[in-house]
């Protein structure tokens, strides 16, 4: 549906070259919901706006939904944007109008005709959840239910790709995910594409299916959000998972373990999916002279399955130790020994 | 009626009095109206040619933008009497209220192209972008997201520019425009009418409250969902 191929942008001013992007590729299947995610300054700005074209690569390919967008004129390319929604972070409404002729406006460029736009903005605008608030200016609107016009008025010429340039980043936590959860129905129920970028591996963790991490202009990573979060490679990618999912000892647990003097070792378990299932940890605890302590455990619903993180303690002699981890590796347990006492 | 206008007021007949006020109104309002539409093509170009702007295009800018302050650098009285060739060719004459819009046009463009390029440059920068990527055209851009946007300070540029342009027409009034302005100096100066000079004067006064007040309201009404 969206496919950027070695994609190079460079900005410069008088004193420096600033390398947004360098040879990114990112490839988006029809009915995905793909997260961009890393720092300010990572370059998801600017590679959001390659999809519709409001930054120009200076090599590469732009292929949405089978156009190659890289040397269109000025007028097909209006004809292309029509088909890409757009939403942003500081949602971008005009001020002097009322939330109605703000959704209305794609239409009205397109020369609607009044019918058209009556019944298509009241569609969108029930769509939302704004259907009473049609006649209100932007300023009366809570900053959710200025996303939500927002929203609406990308929605309103029922394009197949929606982009999301922050669109929850000035939104409290309550509202941001009021928002995603609309996303969601939107990429469900009306079979949008949709290309997000953010900070927040929440939004992330909560929505998308696949991820592309960015860092200083690369994508370091990318793949499934299972995948990426129960096995993140990069430091970054590491850094952000650990914002969502603990997998950390807590300190507290850290000095107790100290004070043990038997023989112990500490293993990180991952169990994803229908690994759940798997009676790993009983196996375990009746191999003969092992001692098993959980010193933590999480849960995280992803991608509409499960990853489990257990942190277990495990007391014995070395051998028998051997065998306990043996167990946990051929269940198909992704397991990490973090101490060695 | 005929006996109204005979009247005398401040030794002046009332005849006088409101054809020099008409002209007044004549030449204020017709320069602010040409000048509005010049002046705002001009600020549109500042501000749609300017670096990173919509249409990029450094040579347009500087032309516009050394033109603005040349105009601007010249007194109105000195800008009178230059542009009399020009005003001539344009008229047919230089006498005259018709003849002044002219350099009240000249004078009063640039001046109200720079208030309104401030307004337009308020416009945050994401609203042009989100109009891009809804594919607007640069004229749709202008129509349906400049221009509603910018209104309520357009407006304000415009009380502004008329009280300017008062005082610029009472000086061309006075080089054969007719006005208010001719009839504070010419009757009442040279004449030794200081009642008279002294009514202008509160005339003045009261209409450029007038006009401020007004304005403001305007401005308001239009900007009151920001």
């Amino acid at each position: 549906m969206i496919r950027l191929e070695n994609i190079n942008k460079s900005f410069s001013d008088r004193r420096k070259v600033v390398k947004a992007l360098q040879d990114v590729s990112i490839h988006v299947e029809k009915g995905d919901i793909y997260g961009i995610i890393g720092f300010s300054g990572a370059g998801k700005s600017t590679l959001i706006r390659m999809v519709n074209r409001l930054e120009k690569p200076n090599s590469g390919r732009v292929v949405v939904d089978g156009q190659e967008l890289t040397d269109l004129t000025a007028a097909q390319l209006r004809k292309v944007r029509r088909k890409i929604g757009i939403v942003f972070q500081q949602f971008n409404l005009l001020e002097s109008k009322t939330v109605f002729q703000n959704v209305a406006i794609p239409l009205i460029l397109e020369r609607a005709d009044k019918e058209r736009i009556t019944k298509r903005v009241h569609e969108v605008l029930q769509f939302v959840e704004l259907e009473d608030r049609r006649d209100a200016y932007v300023s009366q609107l809570s900053g959710g239910q200025k996303q939500r016009v927002g929203i609406a008025r990308a929605l309103v010429t029922a394009p197949s790709i929606l982009l999301c340039d922050e669109a929850t980043s000035a939104l409290d936590p309550k509202t941001t995910e009021s928002i995603l959860q609309l996303l969601k129905r939107i990429n469900r129920e009306m079979g949008v594409t949709i290309l997000l970028i953010t900070h927040q591996m929440q939004v992330i963790q909560m929505i998308c299916n696949r991820v592309a991490v960015m860092e200083e202009g690369r994508v370091v990573e990318q793949g499934s959000v299972m995948g990426v979060f129960s096995r993140p490679q990069a430091t970054v990618t590491q850094e952000f998972v650990r914002t969502v999912i603990r997998d950390q000892i807590p300190e507290s647990i850290t000095e107790l373990l100290y004070s043990e003097r038997r023989n112990y070792w500490v293993d990180r378990l991952k169990f994803v999916g229908s690994n759940v299932k798997k009676p790993v940890i009983s196996e375990i605890c009746h191999i003969d002279g092992v001692e098993v302590n959980i010193l933590g455990a999480t849960v995280q619903e992803l991608e509409n399955s499960v990853m489990c993180i257990f942190i277990l303690q495990l007391i014995g002699e070395d051998d028998r130790l051997e065998e306990a981890e043996a167990k946990i590796d051929q269940a198909g347990v992704l397991r990490e020994r973090v101490v060695t006492s | 009626m005929e006996e109204f206008l005979e009247m005398k007021i401040f030794k002046v007949s009332v005849e006088r009095l409101l054809l020099n006020g008409g002209q007044t109104l004549y030449m204020v309002g017709c320069s602010l109206l040409a000048g509005t539409i010049v002046g705002f093509l001009m600020a549109l170009v500042l501000v749609l040619c300017r670096k990173g702007g919509l249409t990029e295009n450094r040579i347009l800018y500087q032309v516009v933008n050394f033109y603005i302050n040349v105009v601007r650098s010249i007194p109105f009285i000195i800008l009178l009497v230059t542009i009399m060739p020009l005003t001539r060719a344009i008229m047919g004459t230089t006498i005259g209220s018709r003849a002044a819009l002219v350099p009240l046009v000249v004078y009063i463009s640039p001046y109200l192209a720079r208030l309104m390029e401030n307004s337009l440059l308020e416009v945050p920068p994401g609203i042009l972008e989100a109009a891009q990527a809804m594919g607007a055209s640069n004229w749709q851009v202008i129509r349906y997201f400049l221009v509603p946007e910018t209104l309520g300070s357009v407006v304000l540029a415009m009380t502004t520019g008329t009280i300017g342009l008062l005082g610029a027409s009472a000086m061309a009034g006075y080089c054969g425009g007719g006005g208010i302005g001719d009839l504070a100096l010419t009757y009442g100066y040279e004449k030794m009418n200081t009642p008279l000079m002294v009514f202008t004067v509160v005339i003045l006064v009261l209409l450029v409250q007038l006009l401020q007040i007004a304005g403001n309201r305007i401005s308001r009404k239009l900007r009151e969902h920001r």
